[in-house]
């Protein structure tokens, strides 16, 4: 449903009855192809607001080319005919699909459902009203998500960096960062929005790119680039792309002149009065929660934080302070796509606990006629050529194309649709391959990469082999290419539809594959990211084994007190470690470990051995790997001669037995990135400036007379943390920023610890005499996390954690089939963030587990038995393992060798195929065979 | 008439072929002869393809993954 807005949530959890109302869309999605003939005649030009108004939209449109569901709308406020009865109305004129509806309404539906998740996102901060910076005003200062627009090749400016006051070329680019965040005096947001500082190292590397020669700044209070493989993306940055950073914010910003010039004034480190002149500003906007879903929030009766992001507990991240109603992405709290993704299915996961009982009480089963066998038969090939409206018939003469594919050999039928999608034509194709007796289809119409599933789907309604057709892309690789050139069009048209015709007349009849499930799943790993893990598996239904490697559940979460939003950490781990106990459905193997994994998909067979050497064999479906992370024990800083001189966990010990020591001190330093983010260690632990600056307001709590130093390179307390950055501010902690170049020397000068670090506000040195010296200590990977990976195929990155199938789109997924990742294991994060992790891969696991099979496409590597002799070229190639080598004839004998491929395991790449020298291997539905005779089809005329 | 070269291009159903159906919805225009054949994996291209090509008279032959 889109246009659609969420009125009124009545009932509780379990059963919610939802209103939504509708806006009418003026399109039928039914009827509309997307052609844009439409927007084309549309007379009416507004500002587009996807191109953050640095371009122009039709009154009729899409909001961009890839908008999912493809379909046009109407604005009805700048459209000239629904403002004007009678005027225009153009669009429904050049409309062949018919599908303009001036008089469509807008509609209620009431929808009765189980549980509700919010993912309303944010809107970015509008810096016009304050005239931030001179936006608004200068026409060079832009935001950064114009700037995007001005990069993209679908902008405006198709991808050319040019000045919007003159055109100019831009050589000089300044980013100005924390625009609507950080910022109490002109936005009221004093939260950090987390992801500013990555994009704008993005767009200046972007930016470079496509401008050789130009020169990026980027101004900035402290570098947060703190996601997994963020810190290495600055490095290169800076060091291979010459991203200029300057710590400092700017005094001002004003036109030089005439000429656009932009005058930029600031202090830089050295505290010299500079000034420069760019071409261009880009204000590094923050994000926001936008009014409308504060509205929605005060209707669903849910509970905000005092930043205006939905409020949830740091043990259950997506849960809403309403039973029932969930959430994901920005709406609690500002975060990036990855978090976001994550958070995605940990509601999904959350939402599956709610409704397991109910489970596919609602679901039916297609059914179809009985396939026709057509082994024995000749080919009797039907083509389907689609007008598309006038999108193909409007260029590519189609009768012509007719009478030519009716000569072309097998063809017995041929027939002209308007649109062969369309519902009724869909009929009429079953009708005719009954009548007709065809066994092959040739649909010459768009791309297959949207609509063979349909036509595939015909096929199966007409009682054929959904693999026997084939799609001749004559409107996306042709009408639309070639519109200038009609003759040479129709000319490929017949070429492409002669090339489909050869390809299926070589097509088979491929069986349906399907690998049975184990539906129980194994997590490995005991702390708050495993357990969270296997509780919600086992609350959804499944039998769970949970492997830890110590005598104890709980993990590193046993040495933390309070996560950042103050929940106490030591209560909410021992409920969750007696959920896990009590629960009956899963089965904790203490003091176990992997010792060898057998099996694939929904088949995995995993080895688990006890401290006592007896081995267990497990049979799963899926996997949670959860095994966490160490902590890091410095050598640095004297850490090992000066007793003092103790690291965050040891000194939350101390602190919270009241030792004497500390109970005493009066003056502390703590030491920020203590093993993080240098040389062979070049990421961010993520949690570390958040941890010392609670331990810093509890001590400054505690007596407001000590002295706490906090020495760091960047503070990153990201997103509503920086609330306990200002608090420790307002306390009197003393922030001191150190660069790697001039670390802090910790040494013993008789009772007291000596502390020297470079002042950059006073340049010059600063000794700080100390009671106590705290270090954040760096999260690194387990040491047997390479191992472990090795056993499931699974990899690690180069600093040792485990790898994810694809850091936005497939966070917690392994490219391996049917394991995922969780917790400190991935990559360093707080609490919160690896229960949404946990969750996350529970709800990918459950998505294998609740099925009995799995079914899979049939184009897939298949062993021709004939050509292969064994020679194994392809099992070296195979990215994902698929291929095995087996003897042939009984055991001992002079056995001939062929290799064996696991469909479960096969994606149908072919890069066995275009290896073997002896066609031993092809790919189903792409064969040797029908390859070549489309090549032999393509340059036949 | 001028010479006009024949080109068969492999393109990978994920990659390119994606792209040039792109090219498509952007009403990009570019030279009609072209021949395109999808495969799933540009991987999937056997060199016996190519030679297949180029012997039954294509001018150019862009494998594309």
């Amino acid at each position: 449903m889109t246009l659609s807005e969420v009125v009124k949530v009545d009932g509780v959890a379990g059963n919610f009855s939802v209103t939504v109302k509708e806006s009418p869309r003026y399109v039928d999605m039914e009827k509309c192809i997307a052609c844009g003939a439409c927007s084309e005649k549309c007379p009416k030009k507004v500002d587009s607001e996807y191109d953050a108004g640095t371009g122009k939209r039709k009154a009729i449109y899409v909001k961009y080319a890839q908008a999912v569901p493809l379909k046009y709308q109407i604005d009805a406020a700048s459209c000239i005919r629904l403002q004007k009865p009678g005027a225009c109305g153009f669009c429904e004129k050049v409309c062949d699909a018919g599908a303009i509806n001036f008089d469509d309404k807008e509609k209620v539906h009431l929808i009765n459902v189980g549980a509700v998740v919010l993912a309303p996102g944010f809107e970015v901060f509008d810096p016009k009203p304050a005239g931030v910076w001179g936006y608004g005003v200068h026409k060079n200062v832009i935001t950064s998500l114009q700037l995007e627009r001005y990069l993209s090749a679908s902008g405006p400016t198709e991808g050319h960096l040019i000045r919007p006051s003159d055109g100019k070329a831009v050589n000089k680019v300044a980013f100005l960062q924390c625009v609507g965040s950080r910022d109490e005096n002109l936005c009221g947001n004093g939260y950090c929005s987390s992801v500013c500082c990555m994009y704008a190292i993005k767009e200046a590397v972007i930016a470079k790119d496509h401008v050789p020669g130009l020169h990026t700044s980027i101004f900035y209070m402290d570098m947060r680039t703190h996601g997994k493989e963020f810190d290495q993306y600055l490095e290169r940055a800076k060091e291979d792309a010459g991203v200029r950073f300057v710590r400092c914010r700017i005094a001002g910003v004003e036109t030089d002149g005439e000429s656009g010039d932009l005058r930029l004034r600031y202090v830089n480190e050295n505290g010299r009065q500079i000034e420069e002149f760019y071409d261009m500003v880009v204000l590094s906007v923050g994000l926001q929660t936008p009014k409308h879903v504060l509205e929605l929030a005060h209707t669903l009766d849910i509970k905000l934080t005092a930043d205006n992001f939905a409020a949830t507990s740091d043990f259950a991240p997506v849960q809403t302070s309403r039973e029932g109603i969930y959430t994901c992405g920005a709406i609690a709290g500002p975060k990036d796509i990855p978090q976001s993704v994550v958070e995605g299915s940990a509601a999904a996961a959350a939402v599956a606990d709610l409704l397991a009982p109910v489970r596919h009480e609602l679901t039916s089963v297609a059914t179809f006629p009985e396939e026709k066998d057509i082994s024995q038969e000749e080919p009797r090939i039907g083509v389907f050529i689609c007008h598309c409206g006038s999108n193909i018939a409007g260029v590519v003469d189609v009768k012509a194309v007719e009478e030519y594919a009716a000569t072309l050999p097998d063809v017995v039928y041929v027939e002209r649709n308007l649109f062969s999608c369309s519902q009724d034509t869909q009929e009429m194709i079953v009708k005719r391959i009954r009548e007709q007796d065809l066994n092959r289809i040739v649909i010459a119409a768009c791309t297959p990469r949207t609509h063979e599933p349909l036509f595939r789907e015909t096929l199966k309604a007409a009682g054929l082999n959904e693999y026997l057709v084939e799609m001749a892309n004559i409107r996306n690789h042709n009408s639309w290419v070639h519109s200038k050139d009609p003759q040479a069009a129709t000319a490929k048209a017949k070429d492409l539809v002669r090339m489909a015709a050869a390809k299926v007349t070589f097509g088979d009849s491929l069986k349906p594959i399907s690998v049975p499930i184990t539906q129980k799943g194994l997590v490995i790993g005991g702390g708050v990211a495993g357990m969270t893990s296997a509780l919600n598996l086992a609350k959804q239904g499944f039998e769970v084994h949970l492997v830890e490697k110590t005598d104890t559940l709980g993990g590193n979460a046993l040495n933390l007190k309070h996560t950042w939003a103050g929940e106490h950490v030591p209560t909410q781990v021992a409920k969750l470690i007696d959920k896990v106990i009590w629960n009956d459905r899963i089965i904790i193997h203490k003091e176990c470990v992997v010792t060898a994994v057998d099996g694939f998909v929904g088949n995995f067979r995993s080895t688990v051995t006890g401290k006592d050497g007896i081995a267990k064999v497990i049979e799963h479906g899926a996997g949670v790997v959860a095994i966490g992370g160490d902590a890091y024990i410095p050598s640095e800083y004297n850490y090992n001669s000066i007793t003092r001189v103790v690291t965050a966990v040891q000194f939350d010990k101390l602190f919270e037995l009241k030792e004497k020591h500390v109970k005493q001190a009066k003056r502390f330093v703590f030491i920020q990135c203590v093993g993080s983010r240098e040389s062979d260690h070049m990421y961010c632990s993520k949690v570390c400036c958040t941890h010392s600056v609670q331990s810093a307001i509890a001590l400054k709590k505690e007596n407001p007379e000590r002295n706490v130093y906090i020495l760091y390179r960047d503070m990153r307390t990201y997103a509503q943390r920086e609330a306990l950055f200002k608090q420790a501010r307002k306390l009197g902690v003393i922030f001191i920023n150190y660069e790697l170049h001039g670390k802090p020397k910790v040494t013993e000068v008789g009772n007291d610890i000596q502390v020297e670090v470079w002042d950059h506000v006073l340049h010059r040195p600063l000794q700080i005499a100390a009671d106590m010296v705290i270090l954040a200590t760096a999260i690194r990977p387990k040491e047997d996390a390479a191992d472990l990976g090795k056993l499931y195929k699974v990899p690690v990155d180069a600093n040792g954690f485990f790898q994810e199938a694809h850091a936005k789109l497939r966070p917690v997924d392994f490219s391996t089939d049917g394991m995922f990742v969780a917790g400190l294991a991935h990559y360093p994060k707080p609490v919160e963030e690896s229960v949404a992790q946990a969750l996350a891969a529970s709800a990918r696991a459950a998505t294998l587990l609740s099925k009995t099979q799995v079914s899979l496409d049939a184009v897939k590597a298949t062993v021709d038995e004939t050509y292969c002799d064994g020679c194994a070229l392809c099992v070296d190639v195979c990215p994902y393992n698929a291929i095995s080598l087996i003897e042939k004839g009984p055991a001992g004998a002079d056995g001939k060798r062929a290799i064996q491929v696991n469909k479960a395991q096969c994606k149908g790449c072919g890069l066995c195929q275009g290896t073997c020298p002896k066609r031993g291997v092809y790919v189903s539905g792409f064969t040797m065979k029908q390859i070549s005779a489309q090549i032999q089809a393509a340059l036949a005329v | 008439m001028s010479f006009e070269p024949k080109i068969v291009a492999f393109c990978c159903n994920w990659c390119s072929y994606a792209a040039a159906d792109l090219a498509g919805t952007a009403r990009m225009q570019y030279p009609h002869n072209v021949r395109i054949i999808r495969v799933m994996c540009s991987g999937m291209v056997h060199p016996e393809f190519v030679m297949d090509a180029l012997s039954q008279g294509a001018d150019g032959v862009m494998v594309l993954g």
